[in-house]
């Protein structure tokens, strides 16, 4: 973990109206590492990823990439920079199919000027998307399916399994596991571990502490918009993860 | 967790691939049903309704019902509504009119100022939607009293007439047997259709519907889209208009009032939601064929204006009832 950060936030102020959502919040995130994110309901953790996506623009304070200043002016300009997330309310379009969803955006048009006329080629977004969700281990019926026929687990790992696909450096997942059972969770948590071993780097929010202390590899607290602690999470018990977020410990100073 | 396993094996699947078709296409094939019953309704009741005469007239007014219901269509599936669709087509009708009379402009012409009139109407309701954020239906209502305003007052609430025989062929033309309307109107349908289900644009339009801030997200540049939704939907209701003046050979300044009601109700009854992010272009023009039957079927059977009225209504009651009925039943499955 030597070097400049691949992402960091420094000192972000993110005000809506007269709610200040971040009053200076930081977040590192070094190459190759499971930064948990954790924060009482409302610390401002979905708000900080949304800055560090793309979606909002940070009133203050600074976002580096791999050591550099970067303005991330919308959410496409992120994922350009290899910055993809999983948005606590998911962002899917119910009423696309899986496959629809896996390349919205970007999605593959047909060769020659039937492709330059903006036609599809639908086949090849279904074949990537059934081998994409295959190599990950996300079970679907079918990549024909709409989204709004799916349970919310599956869902979720779609959301997830979109991200991942596309990121090249940071993957962001808000609350990933948070409508998934026993099995579900397991897969995507195995899907961490999967991206961080290809080298990236992974942001995960989670309310699960245990679950934190087990796949992450550090741990940052967030209170009332700010980081207030740090922990390595093999140094760290659940009992101070708790005592962080409700204000009773911090490793951080707080100016 | 709910996944298909393997062990569930193909009679599963093909059991839930049927099930999803269905539900894709229910409303569609509801539509189409009733058609067929209405259809055959009519030509038991009244000896008249199978005439060739009579065909050519169903034919020409679902044109023309078409045609503006797939400019609806696209409209709601990005979950807005257009209620400015009548005020524009007379507008656009009475606009062709004027040119042919007053500037010596052929058919074809007439057509093209028509559309481009169509253009602009549907580029202020796509700025004031997309850029000053006005509901649609505030955007599309205040459009529908202006445009309304407007085309009386180039008329003078007169209707326009004098006009040459030839203004006439593109709604009451025919080529090689077929009426130059449904030609048209198949055109358009072919168009659209593959725009919306087979680019990237189409694919984008039901991405907004379904989910803006997910569109918004995904780097879709939804203003734009939008904007340009509106504009190419306001480009078809011209051609509608000017079709419709085309037909009576005249450009009638209160032509399309509560057209808006017909091609809202024609594009929900073929499966389109005004929840956004559904609707196809085969189900709007099920629907806008089922609307100009109910319309002639009354006049057939001498059922008074007031009554098509009721009936169109009830109808939009029930296929509105109806899409949130079935969107229900999915949300409580997520
Ligand atoms: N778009 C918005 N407009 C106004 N206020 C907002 C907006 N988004 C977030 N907030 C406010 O900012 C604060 C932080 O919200 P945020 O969603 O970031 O919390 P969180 O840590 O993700 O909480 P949770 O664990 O419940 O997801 C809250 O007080 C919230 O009400
Ligand atoms: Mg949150």
């Amino acid at each position: 973990m030597s070097g400049e950060p691949v992402l960091e936030a420094r000192g972000i102020v993110k005000r809506f109206g007269h709610v200040a959502a971040l009053s200076g919040a930081h977040l590192t995130v070094h190459h190759g590492e499971v930064v948990a994110l954790i924060g009482d309901n409302g610390a401002g953790k979905s708000t900080l990823i949304k800055v560090l996506s793309g979606v909002h623009p940070p009133d203050e304070g600074e976002i580096r990439l791999g050591g550099r200043a970067v303005a991330f002016s919308s959410p496409v300009d992120a994922r350009r920079a290899g910055v993809e997330t999983v948005y606590q309310d998911l962002a899917v379009a119910d009423d696309l199919s899986v496959a629809a969803n896996l390349y919205l955006g970007r999605e593959i048009k047909r060769r020659g000027p039937l492709g330059r006329i903006g036609l599809l080629d639908k086949r090849a977004m279904r074949r990537g998307a059934a081998e994409a969700l295959e190599q990950l281990g996300v079970r679907i019926p079918r990549v024909t399916t709409p989204i709004s026929m799916l349970s919310g687990g599956q869902r979720q790992s779609v959301a997830v399994a979109r991200a991942v696909v596309w990121a090249t450096d940071v993957v962001i997942l808000d609350e990933p596991t948070a409508a998934l059972g026993v099995v579900q969770t397991r897969r995507v948590l195995e899907l961490v571990e999967r991206v961080r071993d290809a080298g990236m780097s992974v942001v995960l929010v989670s309310h699960n502490m245990p679950q934190v202390l087990e796949v992450a590899d550090r741990v940052e607290v967030m209170r009332l918009g700010r980081r207030t602690a740090r922990f390595a999470a093999a140094e760290a018990t659940t009992d101070d993860l708790v005592a962080a977020m409700t204000g009773a410990l911090t490793t951080e100073s707080l100016d | 967790m709910a996944t298909v396993d393997q062990a569930v094996g193909w009679r599963g699947r093909l059991e839930e691939w049927l099930r999803e078709r269905i539900s894709v296409a229910v409303s569609e094939v509801t539509a189409a049903t009733a058609l067929a019953v209405l259809f055959i309704a009519l030509s038991l009741a009244s000896p008249y309704f199978l005439t060739a005469d009579n065909l050519f007239n169903i034919g020409s007014q679902t044109a023309v019902i078409a045609i503006i219901a797939v400019a609806q269509t696209m409209v709601i599936i990005t979950k807005g509504i257009d209620l400015s669709v009548g005020s524009v087509a007379a507008l656009a009708g009475v606009a062709g009119a004027m040119v042919v009379r007053d500037l010596g402009f052929s058919v074809w012409e007439a057509s093209a100022v028509a559309v481009a009139v169509g253009a602009a109407a549907g580029l202020v309701n796509g700025l004031l939607v997309s850029f000053a954020r006005l509901p649609p239906f505030i955007a599309t209502l205040g459009m529908m009293s202006a445009g309304r305003g407007l085309v009386f007052i180039v008329t003078g609430a007169v209707g326009v007439y004098s006009l040459p025989e030839s203004f006439q062929l593109l709604g009451n033309g025919v080529i090689a047997g077929v009426p130059f309307t449904i030609v048209v109107t198949a055109a358009v349908a072919l168009a659209v259709g593959g725009l919306l289900s087979q680019s990237r644009f189409g694919q984008h339009v039901y991405a907004m519907g379904s989910n803006l801030e997910a569109a918004r997200r995904s780097g879709i540049p939804v203003r734009r889209n939008l904007t340009a939704v509106y504009v190419l939907a306001g480009m078809l209701v011209g051609l509608g208009g000017v079709i419709a003046a085309s037909r009576v050979n005249s450009g009638q300044p209160n032509y399309g009032i509560g057209l808006e009601l017909d091609v809202i109700a024609a594009a929900v009854i073929g499966g389109a939601s005004l929840f956004g992010g559904q609707g196809r272009i085969v189900g709007t023009l099920i629907g806008a064929f089922l609307i100009a039957l109910v319309r002639n079927g009354s006049v057939l059977l001498g059922i008074n204006i007031h009554y098509q009225q009721l009936i169109v209504g009830l109808i939009i009651w029930a296929a509105v009832y109806f899409d949130q009925f079935r969107r229900r039943r999915l949300e409580s499955r997520g």
